[in-house]
């Protein structure tokens, strides 16, 4: 429950955590990163897609698409800050035999372009990227940032395709593959230094499929985006604690690879959790408990959610509030001892 | 001057084309009983001018990459664009009674994926123009000579997004692009400007950076004009044609219908609509 204005904090002493501090990155402060995966993907891609074009809603640079946008000024079309038009404008483009990618915030894709993604876009199947920075809980500037439904908006739409990376490595691998892809695709972006993580597990992406990271007997965690990377850390720091935990990474969450969920989740003995970075309602967690419950499958040691809060959230840096809605790594260990 | 033939090998008027139009939609608001019929006898002009001076097409092949796009932005005009379309010989005329029927490729509401000849999915209305722009933006960079229209409402004056694609166009120097706006002055709850005021409009769209024409919609040789005229302008700019057009045009008791957004047409009334404007045919 938020404080009432009216009431006065207490002074902070010792500093604290600043919003601002944490715009540029997700990543630890001795975690390995690459910059820009998504803009620099895109121009190498450009090279061999003649057909690919950027557009953007005044916010290139803070998409990375101004990577893109600087090795091919040509390719690029800026659309001012208008998302209704830049859905639409890319839809254009798309009947006209292009490859758009349409960049903007999730927030701003999600809600304030709905209607165009859904008709002009989706419902024609039309060959137009979206690809959206500050996906669920990645900006501490408020609701009006933070595209905490963004998944469950996009889920109740017919064709649109879902991707939630988890890190640079896998940026890097999704770029090609949702551009060789024909359909529409919403891609909830990591930009600017992006923590590099799945490389040390020889991990690839694959179109459709979730892919088991690690294993472990107690505790099946089913993650997407950067959940992934939050649950190997829960997995370590939890093997201190004797718990074993396995991680199935999901990066497709449209659609959901059923099959390699129900097989992971019908092996005995396990909790299973699914963790987003995403409210609990109608992303992945309640997608992945109604194809174990269609399937008639209940994991032995029951099942959780870690996600955000059916609320609006605070403003703040943000591993304090992903620390408060419990999806910071400690947060989220705390919870799985606790289900234990 | 609108006896004058027009589309190459045809010695059919304006004229004539904008009666069939007209006749065509009727015959498909019977089906139904009632409808936008209001809209399409208005509008009628403007597609004869469309398709029998304006637009590059075949009829046989509707997605020939030289043609001209003409995109439906308002959806529920459709019934006048499936009038148009058969005249032009892209639909074929028996399917006429299908309109808006179960399994029909002719549905209420405009769709791309329906209907053969219809560019873009209409209906949520204040899409169109977004659409268009994408799309002469796609054919500038296929150095394509081809023009974009878009066919929209002053109801779609409301819409937000509508001036977000004039913006857009403006800035961008869409000279490839043609804007269509019917001004019937009704919308679903009552008189446009009622509704909102989007007056004075020419100087919005100028103002927005457009080639501006404002005509009669319903005088055939001023819309031919008009078009003319947009697409020979030389500016490097968006040109928009603003049609005044009447509710119910050719059909007088139509036109005295107050309310006619969607029309209530009663049985014996649909063949003395026929009637009357077989009587107005060639004056």
């Amino acid at each position: 429950m938020r404080r009432s204005k009216y009431e006065k904090p207490a002074p902070r002493t010792g500093g604290g955590l600043k919003t601002s501090a944490m715009i540029a990155s997700l990543a630890g402060p001795d975690q390995r990163t690459r910059a820009a995966p998504f803009g620099h993907a895109l121009v190498e891609l450009a090279k061999s897609r003649p057909d690919l074009v950027g557009l953007s809603a005044d916010l290139a640079k803070y998409t990375d698409l101004h990577i893109f946008a600087q090795a091919h000024p040509d390719r690029f079309y800026q659309m001012g800050m208008a998302e209704q038009l830049l859905m639409s404008a890319a839809a254009g483009l798309a009947r006209e035999g292009f490859t758009p990618i349409a960049t903007t915030y999730a927030v701003f894709a999600a809600r304030r372009a709905y209607d165009f993604i859904c008709l002009a876009i989706a419902e024609e199947n039309l060959n137009v990227k979206i690809a959206c920075a500050l996906p669920g809980l990645t900006t501490g500037y408020g609701p009006s940032h933070q595209a905490t439904e963004d998944v469950a908006i996009f889920r109740g739409m017919p064709n649109m395709t879902i991707i939630d990376p988890c890190d640079a490595h896998e940026i890097e691998q999704v770029v090609p593959a949702m551009v060789a892809y024909r359909g529409p695709v919403y891609l909830r972006l990591l930009r600017g230094n992006v923590p590099l993580v799945l490389d040390e597990y020889g991990y690839t992406f694959e179109w459709g499929k979730a892919k088991t990271i690690r294993d472990g007997r107690d505790v099946l965690v089913i993650a997407s985006g950067l959940m992934t990377m939050r649950a190997l850390e829960v997995a370590q720091a939890l093997a201190d604690d004797r718990i074993d935990v396995a991680v199935l990474h999901v990066p497709t969450i449209k659609p959901l690879d059923e099959a390699t969920i129900l097989a992971e989740a019908r092996k005995g003995g396990r909790l299973v959790v699914v963790a987003e970075n995403h409210t609990v309602i109608g992303g992945l967690g309640e997608a992945v408990a109604g194809v174990l419950m269609r399937a008639g499958v209940m994991p032995d040691r029951g099942f959780r959610q870690v996600g955000l809060p059916d609320e609006f959230l605070d403003a703040g840096a943000l591993p304090t509030l992903h620390d408060r809605y419990g999806i910071s790594t400690e947060a989220m260990a705390r919870s799985i001892r606790e289900w234990l | 001057m609108s006896t004058e033939p027009t589309r190459a090998g045809s010695n059919v008027s304006l004229r004539e084309r904008a009666y069939r139009i007209r006749r065509n939609a009727l015959l498909m608001g019977e089906v139904q009983g009632q409808g936008y019929i209001a809209q399409a006898l208005g509008i009628s002009d403007v597609l004869a001018v469309s398709y029998f001076h304006a637009l590059r097409y075949k009829p046989e092949d509707p997605e020939w990459e030289g043609r001209d796009r003409f995109c439906l932005s308002i959806g529920h005009y459709a019934i006048a664009l499936y009038a148009a379309l058969i005249e032009a010989g892209i639909l074929p005329e028996d399917e006429l009674t299908s309109y808006g029927g179960d399994d029909s490729r002719l549905p209420m509401s405009g769709m791309a994926a329906y209907t053969p000849g219809m560019e873009i999915t209409g209906g949520s209305l204040g899409h169109g123009l977004g659409i268009a722009v994408g799309m002469a933006l796609g054919l500038k960079r296929k150095k394509s000579d081809s023009f974009v229209y878009n066919l929209f409402s002053d109801g779609e004056l409301d819409e937000g997004s509508t001036w977000e694609a004039a913006m857009s166009a403006g800035s961008h120097k869409l000279d490839n692009l043609i804007g269509i706006v019917d001004v019937n002055g009704m919308q679903a709850d009552g008189a446009s400007r009622g509704v909102l005021d989007f007056e004075p409009l020419a100087p919005k769209f100028e103002a927005f950076n457009w080639f501006v024409i404002r005509v009669d919609g319903n005088d055939i040789d001023a819309v031919r004009t008009a078009f003319d005229a947009a697409r020979h302008h030389t500016g490097s700019q968006p040109r928009i044609v603003i049609c005044d057009t009447r509710m119910g045009k050719g059909v007088p008791f139509l036109e005295a219908r107050e309310r006619n957004h969607f029309l209530r047409v009663e049985p014996d009334e649909w063949r003395q609509a026929l009637a009357i404007l077989d009587e107005g045919r060639g004056r």
